[in-house]
């Protein structure tokens, strides 16, 4: 067995445990795992942002600054139900979705999908709605790489979004973001009507491409939003 | 014109669609050779890496053309290459390579003009030789020769090496000597990788781009990590050669495999036994200092090796000590550091690296304590250098040659003291120390070397 990341050998360790049940299969050597920090403990309870390290005045109760801001703003209020991350946006984490969805390495997908899995196990949603890429992006890449979560998990996934190509999103500032005409359309509105969609993205950086698409989802009479990403940036 | 650009582009390339930045036409110039193939037994294999370990390929829904596609994991670094997606080319006829006068008035030493002069007949003739010239011969003057004559005759030359810093060394040199053309330097994240130039400077990895581009191909370092132990490496030199092409390895230090060809007369090599200075090389000495692991695990330091560290530490002497790995480094630094403030240390992921290195050539660290990653490519005035645990595999003999070639590398201080501490002597430390023995008495039957 080989880790899924940096191609080691991973040698299994034996125990009684191991012996009797169906161990879960192994994806990642723990010297990589180690570099991934996972999200625990003292966080937003509405976006999964870590309190630890953060500085005090970013910080309202159980809200950080940013969910505050979003909250405060009639127009984005009560959008997005929850977002939870499961990672923090660190250098490793950053290398490997780097190459899963720029280099294209497909495979890393199921190594996501578990944490994905878990997640999901906490909330109540009907269905699961992958943040589209353009057409032109999803030529370029080969697949979209949050599609491929759902996928790879073996779950139904329901193409309710499209999007319209525009320039890449990581070239943005946050004001240019948040203030973008809407950069989606709704596919079938009769899939979503009622329903409590459950949104999947790679990452949550300020939140605005979930808002955006959970915005259009009410609009267009979906009863909740909430969402997933793998990381916390 | 829109075909002139692509073929600078594609001349001996293999490239992705997404690498070119330009549309493409319709051509019959224009050559399309498939990533991935299958061969009988439904193995896949790569074309752009020559990976066909089934455990380095991967599938997936693929949205371009809507099947599921086999891609290559192995060199997915360099952007993935699948079943649909085609490597581009060029067959028509490739841009002229003219006359480029070499600008370099200096001379060769005695050593060097030999193996120069072999290195133009394996030129001229599409031969594959092995310089192997010591730590400190030299090694890039040599080779002046041999391009000027290759570019003369329409030959594309290339320098191949497995490390960047050696690249970025190599080519403002190479610049200055031809001043008359495009020299390109390639590495991850350098801009030339657009044009098309008679002489490329490139990290092997960024040759897995190149498709039978060269007529002359260089690797220096033949023997160094990655390259002789990744078959991927292997195969991209291999790729990007043309058919007929010469080969020329450099190296201080090839391996027992090529060194026993050598012997037997079954590889064409040249040795430049001597340094440029015509100075000896340092030999060696071996110092006994017992259990030194329990020494330095109780919090103190091997007496021998201590002393030869004060003396160092009183007379301003830099120092290097290679320790068999990062463990010890931890373990070791602290200690030297109550001694004396000018002691650091440097292993492969320390990322201050690079400044810690500048800071031991300017003076300001006077010892750093480092794992085999110095081994080469290093050079301080006025340097000497210890192994601590001598014995350990790690040091290999061509480390250890490549470790004492770091000494007396400079025409101002041409000698200095190398010492192997060990707790009992290997193969390697005999070997290491034969071989270093044995180009001295070559050097001094040449008359390369003044004593």
């Amino acid at each position: 067995m080989r880790c899924l990341y940096c191609g080691e050998k991973i040698i299994p360790v034996v125990s009684w445990g191991s012996l009797f049940s169906r161990e879960e299969e192994i994806l990642l050597c723990e010297q990589c795992k180690d570099q991934l920090t996972l999200i625990e403990g003292d966080c937003c309870v509405r976006c999964s942002r870590p309190f630890d390290g953060l500085a005090v005045e970013y910080r309202k109760g159980e809200y950080c600054y940013d969910c505050v801001r979003w909250e405060g703003d009639i127009e984005w209020n009560g959008i997005l139900e929850r977002n939870r991350s499961l990672y923090l946006y660190n250098d490793f984490l950053k290398e490997v979705i780097s190459r899963y969805k720029f280099r294209g390495d497909y495979v890393l997908a199921r190594f996501f999908c578990k944490t994905l899995i878990q997640v999901l196990k906490d909330f109540d949603y009907d269905l699961l709605v992958p943040i589209p890429l353009s057409q032109e992006r999803l030529y370029e890449r080969g697949f979209n790489q949050a599609e491929a979560l759902i996928i790879e998990a073996g779950l139904t996934l329901t193409p309710a979004l499209k999007r319209i190509h525009t320039e890449k999103q990581s070239k943005k500032s946050r004001e240019e973001r948040i203030h973008l005409s809407n950069i989606f359309t709704i596919v079938n509105e009769e899939d979503i009507v009622g329903k409590k969609v459950m949104l999947i993205d790679d990452i949550y950086t300020t939140g605005s491409t979930l808002m955006h698409a959970g915005k259009l989802l009410k609009q267009h009479g979906t009863l909740s939003v909430s969402s997933f990403t793998i990381a916390r940036g | 014109m829109i075909l002139d650009s692509l073929r600078t582009i594609l001349a001996g390339k293999q490239l992705l669609r997404e690498e070119i930045p330009f549309e493409l036409v319709d051509s019959p110039f224009i050559s399309k050779r498939s990533g991935i193939e299958f061969d009988k037994k439904g193995r896949a294999h790569c074309n752009r890496c020559g990976n066909s370990d089934p455990e380095l390929f991967a599938v997936f829904p693929c949205a371009r053309c809507g099947k599921r596609d086999t891609y290559c994991r192995a060199c997915i670094m360099m952007g993935r290459v699948s079943e649909c997606t085609p490597q581009y080319g060029w067959i028509g006829d490739m841009p002229e390579i003219v006359a480029a006068p070499l600008k370099w008035s200096d001379s060769l030493s005695a050593g060097q003009q030999v193996a120069s002069d072999r290195v133009v007949e394996a030129i001229v003739r599409g031969e594959e030789l092995l310089v192997w010239a010591v730590c400190g011969a030299g090694k890039t003057e040599l080779l002046f020769k041999g391009i000027e004559v290759a570019l003369a005759t329409g030959k594309r030359v290339c320098i191949a090496t497995p490390r960047t810093d050696v690249v970025l060394e190599l080519t403002p040199r190479l610049k200055s000597v031809f001043p008359s053309i495009k020299v390109s330097s390639l590495y991850g994240g350098a801009d030339d990788r657009h044009q098309f130039s008679p002489l490329t400077i490139t990290t092997i990895h960024q040759l897995l781009r190149f498709y039978q581009a060269f007529d002359v191909m260089v690797v220096d370092e033949v023997d160094a990590f990655p390259y002789s132990v990744d078959p991927m490496l292997q195969f991209a030199v291999k790729n990007a050669r043309k058919e007929s092409s010469s080969m020329i390895y450099l190296t201080a230090t090839p391996s027992l495999k090529w060194q026993r060809e050598c012997r037997k007369g079954k590889r064409e090599f040249v040795t430049i036994p001597a340094r440029f200075h015509r100075r000896a090389l340092p030999v060696p000495e071996s110092v006994w200092c017992g259990n030194w692991e329990k020494v330095i695990n109780k919090g103190r330091l091997p007496a021998k090796l201590l002393k030869w560290i004060e003396q160092r530490l009183l007379a301003g002497t830099p120092m290097l000590v290679f320790v068999p790995n990062v463990a010890w480094i931890t373990k070791l630094l602290p200690l030297l550091q109550t001694f004396d403030g000018r002691v650091e240390s440097v292993h492969a992921e320390d990322p201050n690296r690079k400044e810690k290195v500048l800071k031991m050539r300017q003076g300001e660290i006077l010892l750093l304590v480092t794992t085999t990653i110095l081994e080469r490519g290093v050079t301080f005035p006025g340097l000497e250098v210890a192994v601590l645990g001598a014995e350990n595999r790690i040091f290999t003999e061509s480390a250890l040659v490549q470790i004492a070639g770091r000494v007396g590398r400079d025409i101002d201080s041409p000698t200095g003291n190398v010492t192997f501490f060990h707790n009992g002597k290997t193969e390697a430390m005999l070997k290491a120390r034969k071989q270093i023995v044995a180009m001295n008495i070559e050097a001094k039957e040449k008359g390369l070397i003044d004593e």
